[in-house]
């Protein structure tokens, strides 16, 4: 395993020119991701997420699209690489699996057809072995009756099986990178593990790094080395997985994990949720993005803060939030394994 | 081994009072699997839903989990009469609508609404957010002019921006098009909603929102949900009662909470130990991923292993025999009946989990058994060696 960064992404930027403005999806953007390592990326819904991982496969080259910043893959800069040199890339060395499986299938080609495809693009392998190959994959994710699938239409599969499918699809030259943007959220946890597993193994066999791109906080919990929390087009948060489930620094974070449900406890009355809206990214607020919507907002908040490491002796550990470390621990409410947005003291309770 | 009679007049719905809105019977949806390059012959059949009998009640949540592929979508989209049925029948309040064509179905259409799993493949990408959202009102003649505060109203209520409505569903991240489909789905007020997966693709915040919005909208409008879900977790604070499916076939209906305290049919009690807890330490200590999702259990945990079922050629007997912890000799013979527990709670299995021996003694065959089930009931016995879980 080489020992420095496979991708190194710096103050990435992306918006979209849209009826009601320009849309700022993605802003400023910085991380590395080493080899062997899952980064997962987490966040609420349109904050950017898929947006980010779309253009480092330069998914995302629309008219209306503008680019800042840079990514590089392999003394290769992917954000202006040409479309002759990204086509060599993708799926061989930088693989996708879609959150969309149904818009990337497509619905009037066999699936099978569709993978021994991308093998032979990148492989000068005969059609039968690719065949015997594509069989292989679609058994190892857990298709039933996978020699029978090969030649099945999209539409015939269920929901959760097209995604399978994506999975295999994204294997299917052993890339080097691979970015899974939702794989399992359409799949039941029994095949989701297994799924999770083979990703790993991928990962164990190959070095290769993996960006989970999830809402699933369990799954989180149970795959990812790091994590990059997004709030509103910025990584707000990001650190080794306990630092952020067991010392998160964000208040986003917190309400994130102060959201979720689990089985392992009590039915709360109503579900805990962060209130009010994320920003419209067409007007995002200035300062932090968060300031709306956070109880501990003051003066400071006006002036974005950087993404920098703020805790001492950990320096892996970066966060967007003017609040001071020790008032942080103090303000979070911390139950035992939950953490809570928290309150502004002397506030009312809510 | 007991063989029990029929109980007097039993049914499956929640109380026994009023007629339930939705009334499937012994449904069966297959689809033929054809093959052959000039002449294509049919060479099977995917049992998709495999005789399923239900009664969704007026203003309640119904829960509808189970693993990929068991036949949730298919059997939302039969009761939406978006599939054909192969066998048996669908009611909606108190009418057949199994044969029901165009004409009679229209009506019906503005009462029933379905939010699709696949968010993108059902909004139309060359039509604004507004026009999607507007058309259920125009085509069922809402006045026009009340449609733009309509539409804006809706997409606050699901948490968007009013200023989306000019957009196209491609601008959309994948969790913003799927509350444009709830939103679609509310336009008409209809009083069944089928949810598919709504909130699989939404972080946690935004998952919770959405229930809270869906818990309100039923305490004001009293509206009726089918609520289709992967795994156990989302639904249930939404359900009044879970229906757990596997290959095609019910294996347990339980009033929400208990299904979480006492899962009765192994399969459930395996997707309740699958599901991954947000907790890194914890998920270490059980290593479900480390054991390959594969069976083994490891850390306690015993995740489902084994061949997933074929759905052409299901197995006989108990349907999830082959992955079963608990498999004896007559669950590969005897497909169990649903049998009718405690409080309403039914699931078919010849050797329950978490129900004493009286509880098991007394247990009825419930009607809406598949009629390929046999009459045997699990015995007592049986429930001696019950593994707790929890
Ligand atoms: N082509 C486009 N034009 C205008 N806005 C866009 C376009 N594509 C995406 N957006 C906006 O950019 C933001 C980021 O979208 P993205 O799909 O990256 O979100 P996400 O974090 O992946 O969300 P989810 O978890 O719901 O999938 C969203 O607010 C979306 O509305
Ligand atoms: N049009 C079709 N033609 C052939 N087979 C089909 C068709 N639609 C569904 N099936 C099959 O029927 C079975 C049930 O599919 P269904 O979509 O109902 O599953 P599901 O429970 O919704 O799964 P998921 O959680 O993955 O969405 C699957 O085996 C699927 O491959
Ligand atoms: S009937 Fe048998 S095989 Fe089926 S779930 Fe029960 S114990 Fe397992
Ligand atoms: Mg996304
Ligand atoms: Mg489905």
């Amino acid at each position: 395993m080489s020992s420095g960064p496979l991708l190194t992404v710096r103050d990435l930027g992306v918006s979209f020119t849209a009826e009601e403005g320009v849309v700022r999806a993605v802003d400023g953007v910085t991380f590395d991701l080493l080899p062997g390592e899952v980064l997962a990326v987490v966040g609420e819904s349109g904050c950017g997420k898929s947006v980010m991982a779309m253009t480092l496969m330069g998914l995302t080259r629309f008219p209306n699209a503008r680019f800042e910043g840079t990514a590089h893959y392999k003394g290769l800069e992917l954000i202006d690489a040409g479309e002759e040199e990204l086509r060599r890339i993708r799926g061989a060395e930088i693989a996708m699996i879609f959150q969309d499986p149904m818009s990337s299938l497509n619905p009037v080609m066999r699936v099978g057809e569709q993978i021994i495809e991308q093998i032979q693009a990148h492989e000068g392998v005969p059609a039968t072995e690719a065949r015997e190959r594509v069989a292989q994959l679609l058994d190892r994710v857990g298709i039933p009756r996978a020699r029978d699938r090969v030649d099945a239409y999209p539409f015939e599969l269920s929901g959760g099986m097209r995604q399978r499918v994506m999975i295999a699809l994204a294997l299917s030259c052993g890339p080097s990178v691979l970015i899974a943007d939702e794989p399992t959220t359409a799949l039941d946890v029994t095949i989701q593990a297994q799924i999770l597993h083979q990703i790993q193994s991928l990962r164990d066999e190959t070095g290769a790094a993996v960006i989970l791109v999830t809402h699933d906080l369990g799954v989180v919990a149970e795959i990812a080395d790091r994590i990059a929390v997004m709030y509103a087009g910025r990584i707000v948060e990001q650190g080794t997985v306990n630092a952020i489930f067991y010392d998160p620094q964000h208040p986003y974070t917190w309400g994130l994990l102060g959201s979720i449900t689990r089985v392992d406890r009590a039915r709360p009355e109503r579900l805990p949720a962060i209130a009010g809206l994320p920003p419209s990214l067409a007007d995002r607020p200035e300062g932090c993005h968060f300031r709306p919507r956070c109880p501990h907002e003051f003066d400071r908040c006006r002036d974005v803060p950087p993404l920098v490491a703020r805790i001492d002796g950990d320096d892996d550990h970066l966060d967007r939030c003017w609040l001071p470390v020790e008032e942080k621990r103090e303000r979070r409410e911390v139950r035992p394994g939950e953490i809570g947005l928290g309150r502004k003291p002397g506030a009312a309770a809510a | 081994m007991s063989v029990k009679a029929e109980p007097g007049p039993g049914d499956i719905r929640r109380t026994g009072a009023s007629k339930p809105l939705v009334e499937v019977r012994h449904l069966k949806v297959f689809f033929p699997i054809r093959q052959g390059f000039l002449v294509e012959r049919e060479v099977g059949r995917v049992h998709a839903v495999n005789d399923v009998t239900l009664g969704i009640e007026q203003g309640e949540t119904l829960g509808l989990v189970g693993e990929s592929g068991c036949g949730k979508t298919t059997l939302s989209r039969a009761i939406m009469r978006l599939v054909d049925p192969t066998k048996g029948s669908i009611r909606f309040r108190g009418e057949d609508i199994t044969e029901a064509g165009r004409r009679r179905l229209e009506p019906m259409r503005r009462e029933m609404q379905m939010v699709f799993q696949d968010p993108f493949a059902s909004l139309n990408p060359r039509k604004r957010v507004g026009q999607i959202i507007r058309m259920p009102l125009r085509l069922h003649g809402a006045p026009r002019d009340e449609a733009p505060d309509r539409v804006r109203e809706l997409l606050r209520r699901v948490g968007l921006h009013p200023e989306h409505a000019n957009r196209y569903p491609h601008e959309f991240s994948g969790g913003q098009r799927q509350r444009i489909g709830v939103a679609r789905a509310l336009a008409l007020e209809p009083s069944l909603i089928v949810l598919d997966e709504p909130v699989s693709a939404l972080d946690v915040s935004v998952q919770a929102q959405i229930i809270n919005l869906l818990d309100d909208l039923q305490d004001d409008m009293g509206l009726t949900y089918l609520f289709v879900a992967h795994d156990l977790s989302v639904v249930r604070h939404i359900s009044d009662r879970i229906a757990v499916m596997y290959l095609g076939k019910l294996m347990e209906v339980s009033p929400a909470q208990e299904l979480y305290s006492k899962p009765i049919h192994p399969y459930t009690s395996a997707l309740l130990t699958a599901i991954p807890i947000p907790d890194p330490e914890a998920n270490r200590r059980r290593g479900r991923v480390a054991a390959g999702g594969g069976g083994t259990p490891r850390g306690g945990v015993a995740v489902v292993g084994g061949e997933p079922p074929n759905p052409v050629d299901p197995p006989s007997g108990c349907v999830f025999h082959p992955r079963c912890p608990r498999a004896t000799e007559l669950c590969r013979e005897v497909e169990p009946p649903l049998a009718r527990y405690r409080g309403g709670h039914l699931a078919a299995c010849h050797h329950p989990l978490n129900v004493s021996r009286e509880e098991t003694v007394a247990t009825t065959r419930d009607p809406s058994s598949p009629l390929s089930a046999g009459d045997v009931l699990p015995d007592g016995a049986a429930a001696e060696g019950s593994l707790g879980t929890s």
